[in-house]
Parts: structure tokens; C-alpha cells; sequence
């Protein structure tokens, strides 16, 4: 067995009244693409939320490599709403910031593409090479940090060749068209240098021959960077193609988890997508 | 790099051309002429409109509380400059005052950044998490407490209360704070240019992604911010040196509004248009509408409308005309640069020969 | 002289100042309520109407002028609205913010030209300025009116929010911009009703509270003005009664430090409570919690 490099333990997430992701429990091994899937609604991004800092769950841990890396349980008023062990089963409060997320190496991208609107295709992957910075605010505008600003500079030519963007490093990112524009946000994320990525929806609005280069796409960065990918798909075809293993959930719960060809003949997956339209 | 390298160079040969000019119209005419003066005022008003764009246009935090950190900055320099024997003259109603003692202005004028620094970082503590419309009004609010506070009677003995300070060092030459505001636009510059610039552009184009590309959020406002009120201290003491006296009245909230509109006008985003358009602001103001408070007679009919006060009414029509119709302002979000020059100049060119 | 008795008329300035304080707070709500934006020249509408009252009483009747007063100053709150930040909706919230601080300035300078710079004497109201002596304490009828009639006010407002179509549309334009105006509310409509209503109230909050301060400057309303904003904050931008509380709050506290010899500090109180809200509870009293989606 793979060591796991991400476990999400019983992690919830509440707003309000509605809980939007429910005693969620999954992992992750090194090395593997495994995807989290579920109709629309069903509470992916918020578990990606959740790992990533940008939401505090309700109640759970997520583990990095075997360490705590977030973690919280009911407190005050929330607490009656939580039955069982469940609920005092994660003391300790982990509340890190995305940005320390990051820097411990798990990158990601947005369902809804976030590119820097007024920055070019290079500048939006150099930007992302700032996390490794050693040099301070004074060095650095006295540039006598001129060898890392150079490597940083190119990291980002290295990630933006492999991506195909050379040719149009001085546009404007928003000039781009939506497939290239995906793409340029996966170089990004890559440029922080992670050991894990997350992936939101890569391949939504895709054609059937795109989402086919992209499956391509995943699993090469996968070898080529030595990454563990995790994956949020809507579009079937992407997941089966390339998945190792995937979890299914529907209204927040899980609901089925196994191999591609097990979770599709699960009987309860076909009723949570019947009448959806596998786009 | 080897553009870069030239556009550096052709900057420099450029500032030190401005020098040599600034300094033979300075020994060719009297020195209180209208464009002296708008050179002066001009210059320090864009370097604090370049240090406003820097937190304000670059990193995209709305702050409004420039001219707090400007008063910050004219006090200390004031107060840390003013001759020994003159302080019992000027602190009269105080016994002489407490700070017996008087540092060179260069000194001064570095307190005056520092100490305009450190109170941002006080205030950037709480009031950074803020969502945006809510730091602006937070910002507004601490200038007004610092407003207050420096007024205070109890503080008399080290500010004066509310009275004037006066007869600190003054500049006589307008190369002065020239060098001063070249200096510090220069490094502002700089540090637009470094790794951190870009992560502050990074956090004024998208928040969430910024931080999820590892740039933490409070460190980097905080950078910005301290550094802004640096600079924003460094033109208060400035404009101290400039107006001869000062006192907390000068430094209303109206002030910072006047460097907002005066960075939109220029342009958020950027260091260039803010400059710009400091002098558009200070000649038009101090200068080119001075006409329209003058009554004008045609004969001995009398124009309507001009008197005192249409000056300002004219200009302000003409803020809003820009705000709503020219959003993007005089630059946009791009600097001068000679080579964008040269090839509009080329493509005019081509289009004419085709 | 007992304690009560030496404080009974700073509290009673107090209340009557902070029902001024209200009227002016509901209309920067209401409009942070449905467009999200600090309307920076609400304050200034307030000192115009001042302004307004002053000319039209030197040459017309009270009985005219009142009314006038009250359907110019509407009219400019429309006009602003209409021509500077209609066009702006769509822009970033920074631009419609610069646009309102341009209007301020624009409106500030208007008021010095045509004054000329001198401070005007606003007309007296009759019955209004008249003395009433209560508990020994000698105060002017308008400070008694004042609460009074800034609570039937917002009470007739709150039916009118709560129990009318219009006020219905008006919520659900505040709760979600986008989706009211996907549902055919007609949001032009909304916007220009909230200026009126927020107009309206300012000059009826004129009238009240330059009775008790009779100089009018241009600047006069930006303090007034900036303290109704910090009543709305406290309160939870968007919540009228909020605002009100928040605006009686902060009309007695001040007057009470005035009572202990602090008038310095009284128009810096109203910031540090400012401060406070924001770090403790920035979404203000009764004000509701939003999460960003990512």
C-alpha cells in the first residue's frame, strides 16, 4: 500500500442550515489519480475548500503525508447538532491559511478559472514562483536577488514550454482562448513546485477530443513532475479514462468509492446522476 | 534584458537632463514665479499620489487614510527640527515645549517616514482583514483619530494643540525635493518592479488565487501599506518644508480625496500617469483656472459666473467627467515608455504608405 | 444641582442630536443595502438642503420654502444617483466609490462658490425654536420633536418595507442583486426610490438639526454626515433600526462625554467606536453574515 498523502477524516462542512459536505472520508496515495465525483451541487469544491484552507470544516482533520494539516470539531451552539464520537474525535483546532497550504506543496486550480486579469501568460506563472522566495522586500527591490529572480524566471519559462504557452507568454492572459487559459492555470499551479495537485473541473466546457488531449495532459505531468493528482470531474469520460480509484458523493455524503468499472455499475451512482445530462 | 538595460539608461540620461533644465530655469527666473511654485507643489504632491497608487492602485487596497500618515510625517519632521531657541517662541503657550533638541532635516525628514511607518503597521493590524469597503472607511476613521489626538490639548507640550509650528528648515532651491521625490519614486519603482510588486498585483487582481499561489494576504497589505505611509510621511514632511508652518487643519480627510482623484485621473496602476497628473492637478488648481475667479468684464458688461470659487467648481466638474467617461484615466495601468512611443509612431507610419 | 439634573441637558441634546444623527444614517443604509456603496455625498445633500432652506426662506414664505426644500433636495439625491452612479454599476466597487467621493468634492466646491465663502444663518422655525423649560432645563421644542418624530418616520418606513410590494422589492434587491434583476424586479426603479427615500429623510433631518445648530458652512454636514455612516456600521449596514440605534447611540455618548469635560475627544468616540464594530463584529449589530463562494 501507497503511503497516503492525503486523508480526509469524517470532514464536514456547515453553513447555516445547510451542510454542504457530510462526515466526508477519503484518502489518497502517493503517486495515484484519484478523482471525487457527484452531480452538480453534491459538495466537491467545498471538500477542496476544506483541504485547502479556504474554509474551515465544521468538524474532521485532513492528514498531509501522516501530518495534521486542518482540523476542527463543533463548538458552542454548532455542538448539539453533532451526535456521536464523531464530534469529539478532533480536539485540536489546525486553522493554516491557503497560503500555507501551499507552500507545504499542495497546489490547485478553480473551477471558474482565477487568472491574473491584467498580467500576461508569463507574468500570471511567475507570480507563482514568488512562494519560494528567500530574498526580503529591500533585497529584492535593490535586486541583490538577481540569481533567484533569474531562476524563478526560468521555472517559469521551463513550465510554460511544457505547456505549450511559450508562444504567447506576452499576452494578455485574458486573451487567451478558455482551453489554453486552463491550461496556463494548471502551469501556475505547477510553477509552486507541489507534491499534490488538485484539479477543480479541468475539463469543464471541453469538447470530446480536448478532454481527451487533457486526460493525456494529467497523467504526463503526473510522471514527468512525480506528482499525486486529485481530481473533481462532472465529465465522465476524463475520470474513467484516467482515475485509479474514485469516490462518489451526492448532498455532501459518500455514497459509493471503488475502481472506475465497480463505482460505474453502482447502482446508487446511477440514480444520484439519472436524469443529468453527462455533457 | 538588453531593452530593459537601455530603457534604464535612457531614464537616467532623461532625469538628469530634468536636473540640468530644473536648474538653469531656477537661476534664470525669480523664484516666487507661478511655475516655480507648481514645480514644488507638483513634485511633492506626486510623490504622495505615486505612494497612494502604490497601495491603492498596485495592490489594490482601498485606504483613505493618506492624509493621517501625511500629518504623522509633517509633525515629526516639524517637531524634531525647529530650532532650540526659537521653541520657547513657538511653543509659548506650552513653556517652550518638551523636545528641547533639533536634528538636521535630513534626519527629520527620515523620522517622519519611519514614524508614519510604524503607526501604519499598528493600524494595518486590525484594520487589514477587512473586506474592501470596510477598509476604507476604517482607514478614514483612524486619519480621524490621529487627527484628534494630535490636536489634543494634553499633547501641547510635544505638538503645540492646534496652534501653528513654524521656522523649521525649509528648502529655498526646487531641486530639492526634486531629488527627494526622484529618490523615493525611484524606489517605489523599484520595488513595483521586484517579486513583491508582482505579488501585490497578484493580490490586486484576484485574492483567492493569490493566496492559493502561496503569497500570504497579511504580510504582503501590510508591506504595502507600511511602505505607502513611509512615502506618505516623507511628503508630509515635505509639504511641511514647502508651506513654511503647518497645523492639524490642513490634513483633512479633503486632502486624501484630492491625492485619490488626482491617482485616478493619472491612472490606478500607474507610477507615471499619478505623476502626470500631480501636476496636471497643481497647475490647473494653483495656475491655468486661476482666471475663472477673477471677475471679467466685457466692456462694462460682467461675464456670468466668474468669481471666486469658479475655479474649483470647474475642476471638480472635470474630475467627474474623467471618473465617469475616462475610468481607466490619462495612463491606464502602463507606464511611459519610449518604445510603445516609437511604434505608434511606426504603425502611423505603415498605415500611411499601404 | 444633583448629577441627573447636571447631565439631563446633554442627554437631552443627546437624543435630539442622534435622532438627527438617524434620519441621515437610514439613507447611507439603505443604499449600502441595495448598491453596495458608500454613498460619501449623502452628507453633503444634507448640508445642500440646509442651503437650500436658507435661500428659499430669504424671498418665500416658510410655508412655501419648507416643502420646496424638501422636493429640491429629493431631486438632487436622483440627479446624483442618475447621472453618477447609474453609469457605473456594472464597474468595479472602487469606481462607483471614487465616483461618490467625486460628487462630494464636486458638491462641496458648488457650495462655496455660491455662498462665497461666508457661513449662512439658517431661518428660524417657528414653534420650533421656541424655549421649553423641562426639569430645569432649558432646550428649544425641536429638541423634544426631533425623537419623536424620527421614530414615527422610520416606523412608517418599516411598514412601508415590510408590507408593501415595493418594499418587498427593495429586500430582495438587497439580499441579491443579480437574481432580483433576473426575476423582472425593475432595479432602476428600486435604486431611485431608496435616493428619494434617503434624500427625503435627510432634509426632513436638515430642518430638525439646523434649528439647533443655525450656522451653515459647506463643511458643516461632513461631520454630522460621517457619524450617521458610523451609526449604520454599528448598527449592520443594511438594517435601518440598526442605524437608528446605532445613531441614537452614538448622538448620546457624545454629548455625555461633552458632559464630562472631554469635547475634545467627543467627535473622535464616534471613530474609535468605528474601530471597535469593525474588529469585533464588522458585520455591525443586527447585520447578517455573507460567505464568499470560491
Amino acid at each position: 500500500m501507497p503511503e497516503k498523502m492525503l486523508e480526509l477524516n469524517d470532514i464536514t462542512m456547515q453553513f447555516g442550515g445547510v451542510v454542504a459536505v457530510n462526515n466526508l472520508s477519503m484518502y489518497i496515495g502517493k503517486g495515484e489519480i484519484v478523482a471525487l465525483i457527484g452531480p452538480n451541487g453534491a459538495g466537491k469544491t467545498t471538500a477542496f475548500n476544506c483541504v485547502t484552507g479556504v474554509y474551515k470544516p465544521s468538524n474532521g482533520q485532513v492528514k498531509y503525508q501522516g501530518q495534521v494539516i486542518v482540523s476542527n470539531h463543533p463548538a458552542g451552539k454548532m455542538k448539539a447538532l453533532y451526535a456521536g464520537e464523531n464530534r469529539d474525535r478532533y480536539p485540536h483546532v489546525v486553522d493554516p491559511t491557503p497560503d500555507k497550504i501551499t507552500r507545504m506543496g499542495i497546489a490547485r486550480t478553480f473551477q471558474n478559472i482565477r487568472l491574473f486579469k491584467t498580467q500576461t501568460v508569463f507574468e500570471n506563472v511567475l507570480i507563482a514562483t514568488h512562494l519560494h522566495r528567500t530574498s526580503n522586500p529591500i533585497s529584492a527591490a535593490f535586486r541583490l536577488n538577481w540569481r533567484e529572480e533569474q531562476k524563478m524566471r526560468e521555472l517559469s519559462l521551463e513550465m510554460l514550454d511544457f505547456v505549450g504557452l511559450s508562444a504567447m507568454k506576452d499576452e494578455l492572459a485574458t486573451s487567451l482562448p478558455y482551453g489554453k487559459q486552463r491550461r496556463l492555470e494548471i502551469a501556475r499551479a505547477l510553477a509552486t513546485r507541489p507534491k499534490l495537485l488538485l484539479l477543480d473541473e479541468p475539463a469543464a466546457g471541453m469538447n470530446p477530443q480536448e478532454t481527451a488531449d487533457l486526460a493525456q495532459f494529467i497523467v504526463e505531468i503526473k510522471e514527468r513532475f512525480n506528482l499525486t493528482i486529485f481530481l473533481i470531474e462532472h465529465h465522465m469520460d476524463l475520470v474513467m479514462d484516467i482515475s485509479e480509484r474514485i469516490y462518489v458523493i451526492d448532498f455532501g455524503k459518500l455514497i459509493a468509492h471503488g475502481e472506475p468499472h465497480e463505482v460505474q455499475d453502482n447502482p446508487d451512482v446511477i440514480t444520484a446522476y439519472l436524469g443529468v445530462e453527462d455533457i | 534584458m538588453n531593452t530593459k538595460k537601455r530603457g534604464l539608461v535612457i531614464g537616467l540620461i532623461l532625469l538628469a537632463l530634468l536636473f540640468a533644465g530644473l536648474y538653469i530655469l531656477e537661476n534664470t527666473i525669480s523664484s516666487s514665479t507661478m511655475l516655480i511654485t507648481i514645480l514644488k507643489k507638483g513634485v511633492i504632491y506626486a510623490l504622495i499620489a505615486v505612494s497612494m497608487n502604490l497601495l491603492n492602485g498596485f495592490t489594490g487596497l482601498f485606504s483613505l487614510g493618506q492624509a493621517g500618515f501625511m500629518l504623522i510625517g509633517a509633525y515629526t519632521y516639524a517637531i524634531l527640527t525647529i530650532p532650540v531657541n526659537m521653541r520657547g517662541m513657538i511653543y509659548q503657550y506650552y513653556d517652550g515645549g518638551i523636545v528641547q533638541f533639533a536634528l538636521p532635516a535630513i534626519i527629520g525628514i527620515l523620522c517622519a517616514g519611519l514614524l508614519a511607518a510604524f503607526f501604519a503597521f499598528l493600524v494595518g493590524l486590525p484594520v487589514l482583514r477587512l473586506k474592501s469597503d470596510y477598509l476604507a472607511i476604517a482607514t478614514l476613521g483612524f486619519a480621524e483619530i490621529i487627527r484628534a489626538i494630535i490636536q489634543y490639548e494634553g499633547l501641547g507640550p510635544l505638538t503645540n494643540g492646534s496652534n501653528l509650528l513654524r521656522r523649521f528648515p525649509t528648502f529655498q532651491s526646487v531641486l530639492y525635493p526634486f531629488a527627494a521625490a526622484a529618490i523615493c519614486i525611484g524606489a517605489i519603482l523599484l520595488l513595483i518592479n521586484s517579486t513583491y510588486g508582482r505579488a501585490f498585483k497578484a493580490i490586486r487582481d484576484d485574492e483567492v488565487a493569490a493566496e492559493a499561489m502561496g503569497i500570504n494576504l497579511f504580510f504582503h497589505k501590510q508591506l504595502s501599506f507600511v511602505v505607502s505611509s513611509f512615502f506618505a510621511g516623507i511628503g508630509g514632511a515635505l509639504l511641511a518644508m514647502y508651506q513654511g508652518s503647518i497645523q492639524v487643519a490642513t490634513f483633512k480627510s479633503a486632502m486624501t480625496y484630492e491625492i485619490l482623484l488626482i491617482v485616478v485621473i493619472g491612472g490606478m496602476g500607474s507610477v507615471t500617469g499619478s505623476v502626470i497628473a500631480s501636476f496636471l492637478f497643481v497647475a490647473s488648481s494653483e495656475w491655468w483656472l486661476r482666471f475663472l475667479d477673477n471677475e471679467m468684464f466685457i466692456g462694462t458688461f460682467q461675464v456670468p459666473l466668474l468669481r471666486s470659487g469658479f475655479r474649483m467648481v470647474v475642476f471638480s466638474v472635470i474630475i467627474m467627467a474623467v471618473v465617469l467617461f475616462y475610468r481607466r484615466g490619462i495612463m491606464g495601468d502602463k507606464e511611459f515608455s519610449l518604445t510603445r512611443v516609437r511604434n505608434r509612431l511606426l504603425n502611423r507610419k505603415a498605415g500611411r504608405n499601404a | 444641582m444633583n448629577g441627573f439634573e447636571r447631565l439631563f441637558p446633554y442627554l437631552l441634546a443627546g437624543v435630539s442630536v442622534g435622532g438627527q444623527y438617524a434620519l441621515i444614517a437610514i439613507g447611507y443604509t439603505m443604499v449600502y443595502g441595495i448598491l453596495r456603496l458608500i454613498n460619501f455625498a449623502h452628507g453633503d445633500i444634507f448640508t445642500v438642503a440646509g442651503f437650500f432652506m436658507v435661500y428659499m426662506s430669504a424671498t418665500m414664505p416658510l410655508v412655501v420654502s419648507i416643502p420646496l426644500t424638501i422636493i429640491l433636495t429629493v431631486l438632487l439625491g436622483f440627479t446624483v444617483e442618475r447621472v453618477a452612479y447609474k453609469p457605473l454599476r456594472e464597474a468595479p466597487r472602487m469606481s462607483i466609490m471614487i465616483s461618490a467621493i467625486g460628487v462630494s468634492y464636486l458638491l462641496q466646491n458648488l457650495m462655496w462658490y455660491v455662498t462665497g465663502g461666508l457661513a449662512k444663518q439658517y431661518p428660524v422655525l417657528p414653534w420650533l425654536s421656541n424655549s421649553v423649560t423641562i426639569l430645569s432645563a432649558t432646550t428649544k421644542i425641536v429638541t423634544i420633536v426631533t425623537p419623536l418624530l424620527t421614530v414615527a418616520l422610520v416606523l412608517l418606513l418599516l411598514q412601508l418595507i415590510n408590507h408593501t410590494k415595493t418594499g418587498m422589492a427593495m429586500r430582495a434587491v438587497s439580499r441579491d442583486f443579480e437574481t432580483a434583476k433576473l426575476m423582472g424586479i425593475k432595479i432602476d426603479r428600486v435604486i431611485s426610490i431608496s435616493f428619494i427615500i434617503g434624500s427625503f429623510l435627510a432634509a426632513a433631518g436638515s430642518l430638525l438639526y439646523f434649528t439647533n445648530y443655525p450656522t451653515v458652512t459647506p463643511t458643516v454636514g461632513a461631520m454630522p454626515g460621517l457619524k450617521a455612516f458610523v451609526a449604520a456600521v454599528f448598527g449592520g449596514i443594511g438594517s435601518i433600526p440598526g442605524a437608528v440605534v446605532g445613531a441614537f447611540l452614538i448622538g448620546i455618548s457624545e454629548n455625555l462625554i461633552k458632559a464630562f469635560g472631554y469635547s475634545t475627544f467627543s467627535d473622535a468616540f464616534t471613530f474609535a467606536l468605528l474601530i471597535v464594530i469593525l474588529l469585533v463584529r464588522p458585520t455591525g449589530l443586527f447585520g447578517e453574515k455573507t460567505i464568499d463562494k470560491v
